[in-house]
């Protein structure tokens, strides 16, 4: 089995803020690190090549620096990686991303499963797992929390809001997974040291058969128009605990006055 | 380049699960509506389901003009991609301008593949929609943990998509008897490759938290597994859901599936009540959007103070059983 894994590079903290005069993303006091979902996907891949076996193919678009992950994946198991790279891509949204992916996945070759995260931490849209698979007219399974293969086909345990489903579904198919699924492991020493070694040559939109303004900024169907701060909600009245009763009681008759109870 | 002049009206994906319509897809008719006049035109929403054509009377109720109606045993349940095919094959005949749905786990898997089928942009998860004099929604979102507010538009292709959060929008308030048009589409659900075996609800009669009007947190404060039950009185007073903080899912004392927070659920209720939770960013940002907030925290200067509409500086232990005894004999 061949299983892709795409990843994406985050910034660790949310504290970020935004120029007003170029609505650049401003990010200070953190680090770069694998979107916190994406390693959940990792895991599920390398828990599948030690159980089944597999040979485990990571993936990200970005620019150089998003190398680091790929690093690291290899680092904690991974066997190949892809970095799909050009000046091209910039400004791509959730929806060009995933044409991107796919293009690049496409390219890898024979492909039996694809694990995203859930979600990125930054952007947020869960768009690009669902996308991928839609562009390469493949099913797609959204937050999953177990799975078990059982030869082409795979037996699924997917979220939805009060319960879950049972499903199967047959190979080829993209799974996005959270973290109720697994818990990722850690990189070995000898690891480390074989992906600092590893040789990713980046691969551009030419090679990838993509004409530049079908995707970044120009292939994108959607657009930041805007980017805001938005307005800092204010604290409002504090009240003394220690008579327990007694704050009980205001608090009580303020939500009574507000109708909410 | 799409002829954009061969699309209107708004459309609203009526999200089912056994018949019963999410309440999300009500908030979305209410905006619907709203976009629908703005726009002058006509609001249509969308049930694709098996035997629950009568349902439409709900949504036209709640201000549908329309309702497009698919009948068939592979839209029973929540398959995405029968829901996928389906829609975007309905989008393609009709040719809506607009096609709102919930940022649901079922609006999040189906949404962002029929954008790729109808070849078009999806704002996902907003929690503001509005229209320019030319059409064009402007949907804002929160990113980056809910420290951008940004505003996305898709000024090229039809229709324009958008996912809306849960409870970010009002429900209108319905119209018994109001009457519309009922269309009938033929199924085109495509080739369905992923088959559901089973459907498993949580044990109990579990209010789920994005669904829930009110939410009682707890974090590491709380001490311990046991101490949950408090929590859960508290809820059941309430009619409320359970929720937690990242530190006392990491503690074990309760299940990662009540986290709310940037790597847990987002959160929207009319009530919010944290008790024993510092109020760090990555929580805040999955709660920060609550209507009214309650903090209970034993230091005064835990950030959770800086949101919180009351700030109740005390022990939780002695002031959560007080609010118990508050709420029974009110
Ligand atoms: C990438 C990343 C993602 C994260 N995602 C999330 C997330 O999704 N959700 C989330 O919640 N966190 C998340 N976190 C963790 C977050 O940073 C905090 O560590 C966490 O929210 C703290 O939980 P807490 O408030 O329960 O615990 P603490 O910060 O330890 O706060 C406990 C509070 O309880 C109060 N307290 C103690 N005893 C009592 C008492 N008897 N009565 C009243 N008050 C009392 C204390 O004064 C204190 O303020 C994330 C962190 C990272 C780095």
């Amino acid at each position: 089995m061949h299983i892709v894994v795409c990843l994406k590079q985050v910034f660790s903290t949310p504290q970020v803020r935004i120029n007003p005069e170029t609505n650049a993303v401003i990010r200070e006091g953190g680090e770069w690190i694998i979107n916190p979902f994406d390693e959940h996907a990792l895991e599920t891949a390398l828990a599948l090549k030690d159980t089944v076996g597999a040979k485990v193919t990571v993936i990200t678009a970005g620019s150089q620096q998003a190398e680091a992950v790929l690093r690291e994946a290899l680092a904690r198991g991974a066997d190949a990686a892809v970095l799909l790279s050009d000046a091209a891509f910039e400004g791509s949204d959730a929806w060009a991303t995933a044409k991107i992916l796919a293009a690049g996945i496409q390219k890898v070759g024979a492909v039996d499963l694809i694990v995203c995260g859930k979600q990125t931490m930054d952007g947020d849209t869960a768009q690009v797992g669902p996308a991928v698979a839609e562009f390469l007219g493949w099913p797609c399974v959204t937050y999953v929390r177990k799975l078990a293969v059982e030869g082409t086909t795979l037996k699924l345990e997917r979220l939805f809001e009060d319960g879950f489903e049972k499903v199967e579904v047959v190979l080829p198919a993209v799974l996005t997974v959270g973290k109720e699924i697994n818990t990722p492991r850690m990189a070995s020493l000898k690891g480390r040291m074989a992906a600092k070694k590893a040789q990713i040559a980046p691969v551009n939109a030419a090679a990838l058969g993509l004409a530049p303004e079908s995707v970044g900024r120009a292939g994108s169907p959607t657009r930041i128009v805007k980017m805001a701060t938005p307005p800092k909600k204010t604290g409002g009245i504090k009240i003394d605990g220690s008579d327990a009763a007694a704050a009980a009681k205001t608090v009580v008759e303020k939500l009574r006055e507000l109708k909410l109870v | 380049m799409t002829d954009k002049t061969q699309f209107s009206g708004v459309w609203v994906f009526a999200e089912q699960r056994e018949g019963v319509i999410a309440s999300v897809t009500f908030e979305a008719l209410a905006k619907g509506r709203e976009l629908a006049t703005k726009r002058g035109t006509h609001l249509a929403a969308v049930l694709l389901g098996q035997g629950i054509k009568e349902k439409a009377a709900d949504l036209f109720a709640h201000g549908a003009d329309k309702v497009y109606y698919v009948d068939s045993s592979a839209l029973a349940g929540a398959n995405s991609d029968a829901l996928t095919a389906q829609l975007a094959a309905l989008i393609a005949q009709y040719k809506p301008e607009i096609v709102l749905g919930g940022s649901t786990i079922c609006g999040r898997s189906v949404f962002p593949r029929v954008a790729v089928r109808a070849q078009t942009g999806l704002a996902p998860d907003c929690t503001g929609l509005d229209l320019d004099a030319s059409g064009v929604l402007q949907a804002t979102r929160p990113a980056y943990v809910g420290n951008v507010l940004a505003t996305v538009v898709c000024p090229e292709h039809r229709p324009q998509m958008a996912t809306l959060r849960p409870k970010a929008f009002k429900k209108g308030t319905p119209t018994a008897g109001r009457i519309g048009e009922l269309i009938e589409a033929p199924a085109a659900v495509g080739d369905v490759k992923t088959k559901v075996v089973e459907v498993v609800r949580d044990a109990g009669n579990q209010v789920s938290l994005t669904a829930a009007d009110i939410i009682v947190s707890g974090g590491r404060g709380l001490g311990g597994t046991v101490h949950f039950s408090l929590l859960t009185e508290l809820a059941k007073e309430f009619g409320g859901a359970v929720g937690a903080s990242r530190a006392a899912v990491d503690s074990d004392w309760i299940n990662v599936s009540h986290q709310v927070g940037q790597t847990g659920k987002t959160v929207s209720p009319k009530l919010y009540i944290a008790c024993g939770i510092s109020g760090a960013i990555q929580h805040a940002a999955g709660m920060g959007s609550s209507e009214f907030i309650v903090a209970i925290n034993k230091d005064p200067g835990a950030p959770i103070f800086e949101i919180a509409d009351i700030g109740v500086v005390g022990d939780l232990f002695t002031v959560v059983p007080a609010l118990i005894a508050a709420l029974k004999n009110r």
